[in-house]
């Protein structure tokens, strides 16, 4: 089996995770459901790996996988996640406890939901430093204030006594993503951190992360549905489909070469990529239920260019030159064909 | 939208989203409903009386005319006087005498004490363990879960007073065996509140974003969900206090509740009770009118905090 990195790194910058052949799946009275089917993929150090996929793709169930917190009935069945040459699926759950927060960090959708809505902004940032590490209140208290200008908050000694209801969305996603970088994370999993947010404000977010991102050597994980917004923000794009990966790479060779029609589909279906006019393309049906899927492709129902053989057996990962990977018997060409 | 709407609110702007916008500019949720509690008028003399009757419980020993219990200090020749009587040592007996000659103003402050220290000390007890075990049943799930909550719902099946006749007459008298029992057969009570707010809370994201950041669990219960738990609770314990009272008195009408030594409101409206027929009813109706007046001030407080506390109201 291929794997994406090892053929050809791009650079050479060194991985901080690498995740090789990780299946999830969930046992119920149905049977098993793959909900992360054979992943596979890395993140280098200062760089952001942009994860696409639709609703129920398993985009974030890869990411609770990573952290070790897929809840009953699941569980990580297969592969290895290693972090700076640790393998998490093998840690104990007192490891997995230790790494979480300090050396992988999570940010998630709603800020206004992520926050305890009872508790202030410095009782929350306090406790999530003493879950790792003891000082006293006031060194903690001095390190949640500069984290929080870290983030653009403005006059942070004031704002951290406030409580999460008098921040905006913004903002409070910001203190969100403070939060997340207070023990300063090898790696921050962000499970779409601006789709609640309006467009300004995202705008905002997105450019505050990127300059973190790159000044402070993180590396992140960005999931989101919307292929505009990771291709400002990431270095490499991972599509998901259906619990697989079905196409990773640069995220520049991605998005001007598709190969898996299913990625390029998505990029036909993004408005501001088409002549005003043009009637934007959809892709036609919708995800299959990873409950009962079929043998085969899971693309083949939604794919105009599925023959008969991609119901034979699934697609395999075919590797191609820049560290991209494809899981597509019948690719499109190379050429960017516009029809 | 028009010019004149963007005006800024005047004084003629109806209450509302405004009043809503200021209480959420400063702080704190607890301040923010203190000052949603301040906009009914009842509650707040209800809160008043009940503060009154508070302050002249805890102040009896310096106010009262005389100690009741101190048998020294009561003349039985003063037994039976009319609310008004003059007391031959001085002063006068504001609401009469009973049968031994004991002022009933300090035997009403005395009892006072006693009643609402029976109802708060076994309210919150009741509270603290039945909160307890319904955030433990919630957390843990599964058959724990089940077991507990069969528990509850036996124990709420039963009818309130009979269980607590069946403790006090295995218990016997006494202040703490009262307490005792009322917290036996209200805990289930908390449980049942406890574990349903606990279920919702446990779901929602910080509660994640806090296993996220490998908050120890026991922290995330205690310090993260319980806060948002509390305001449930809060108003079941208010609730609570009023019907321990209440069963409290009850308990010692029927003579199996606190001892003759330690009359509580109850006890008086017991002993006065005989007297009812003959004309002498100042024995029974004083400390019932305390009685009555102490619960619906708790009661108006608890309905108040129901609707400022409600999680629906504040979506």
């Amino acid at each position: 089996m291929n794997h994406a990195g090892e053929s050809a790194p791009p650079e050479s910058a060194s991985p901080v995770l690498e995740i090789e052949g990780l299946r999830t799946s969930f046992f119920t009275e149905r049977g098993e459901t793959r909900a992360v089917d054979d992943v596979s993929l890395q993140v280098r150090r200062g760089e952001v790996l942009g994860l696409v996929g639709e609703s129920g793709s398993g985009k974030s169930m890869l990411g609770f996988s990573i952290l070790g917190l897929v809840d009953d009935p699941g569980r990580v069945v297969g592969g290895s996640v290693r972090l700076n040459g640790v393998d998490l699926v093998k840690l104990s759950a007192e490891g997995k406890r230790r790494l979480r927060g300090k050396r992988i960090a999570m940010i998630f959708q709603d800020p206004m939901m992520t926050l305890n809505p009872v508790l202030r902004i410095d009782t929350q940032m306090i406790e999530a430093i003493h879950a790792h590490e003891r000082m006293p209140r006031a060194v903690a208290l001095e390190r949640a204030c500069e984290a929080l200008a870290l983030v653009g908050i403005p006059d942070p000694r004031a704002r951290i006594s406030a409580y999460p209801h008098q921040f905006s969305g913004g903002m409070r996603q910001r203190v969100a993503i403070a939060i997340a970088m207070l023990h300063q994370p090898d790696l921050i999993i962000a499970d779409e951190p601006t789709t609640a947010l309006d467009v300004t404000i995202q705008a905002q977010i997105l450019a505050q992360l990127s300059t973190l991102v790159r000044a402070r050597g993180l590396s992140m994980i960005w999931i989101s549905h919307d292929l505009s917004i990771v291709s400002r923000l990431a270095d490499d794009i991972a599509v998901m489909y259906a619990g697989r990966i079905v196409e990773q790479g640069r995220t520049i060779d991605v998005l001007e070469r598709p190969r898996h029609p299913y990625t390029h589909g998505l990029i036909e279906s993004v408005p501001s990529r088409n002549e005003p006019g043009r009637r934007l393309r959809q892709i036609p049906g919708l995800p299959p239920d990873l409950t009962r899927l079929p043998p085969g492709c899971a693309f083949r129902g939604r794919c105009a260019r599925a023959q008969p053989d991609c119901a034979q057996r699934a697609p395999p990962v075919t590797t191609l030159g820049d560290g991209r990977a494809l899981r597509c018997f019948h690719p499109v060409a190379d050429e960017r064909e516009v029809a | 939208m028009s010019v004149d709407q963007m005006v800024p609110a005047g004084p003629g702007l109806p209450g509302g989203s405004p009043v809503a916008a200021t209480a959420a500019a400063d702080g704190s949720p607890w301040r923010s409903a203190w000052r949603s509690f301040c906009r009914s008028r009842l509650a707040l003399s209800g809160l008043a009386l009940l503060v009154l009757l508070c302050l002249l419980a805890l102040l009896a020993p310096a106010i009262a005319p005389q100690n009741p219990y101190d048998l020294a200090a009561i003349s039985i020749l003063d037994g039976l006087l009319p609310p008004g009587s003059e007391n031959p040592e001085g002063g006068y007996f504001w609401l009469g005498t009973d049968a031994q000659g004991r002022d009933i103003v300090s035997a009403i402050l005395y009892g006072l004490r006693i009643s609402l220290s029976v109802g708060v000390l076994s309210a919150f007890a009741a509270a603290a363990i039945g909160a307890s075990v319904g955030l433990f049943a919630a957390y843990v799930g599964g058959r724990v879960e089940a077991v507990i909550m069969r528990i509850v719902d036996l124990q709420l099946s039963f009818p309130t007073i009979l269980v607590a006749l069946m403790i006090l007459a295995f218990l016997g008298k006494g202040v703490l065996n009262v307490v005792l029992a009322i917290v036996i057969v209200e805990w289930a009570n908390y449980a049942r509140t406890a574990r349903s707010t606990m279920l919702v809370e446990r779901r929602k994201e910080y509660v994640e974003a806090a296993v996220c950041l490998a908050v120890p669990t026991w922290r995330i219960i205690f310090r993260q969900i319980m806060p948002n738990c509390l305001p449930p609770l809060i108003v079941i314990v208010t609730l609570q206090v009023a019907r321990a009272i209440m069963l409290e008195a009850t308990l010692s009408y029927l003579g199996v509740g606190v001892p003759v030594t330690e009359p509580s409101l109850g006890l008086l409206i017991a002993n006065g009770y005989q007297y009812m027929l003959s004309g002498q009813f100042w024995m029974c109706v004083y400390p019932g009118v305390t009685l009555v007046l102490l619960v619906v001030a708790i009661n108006l407080v608890g309905d108040q905090l129901r609707d400022v506390l409600n999680p629906r109201r504040q979506a």
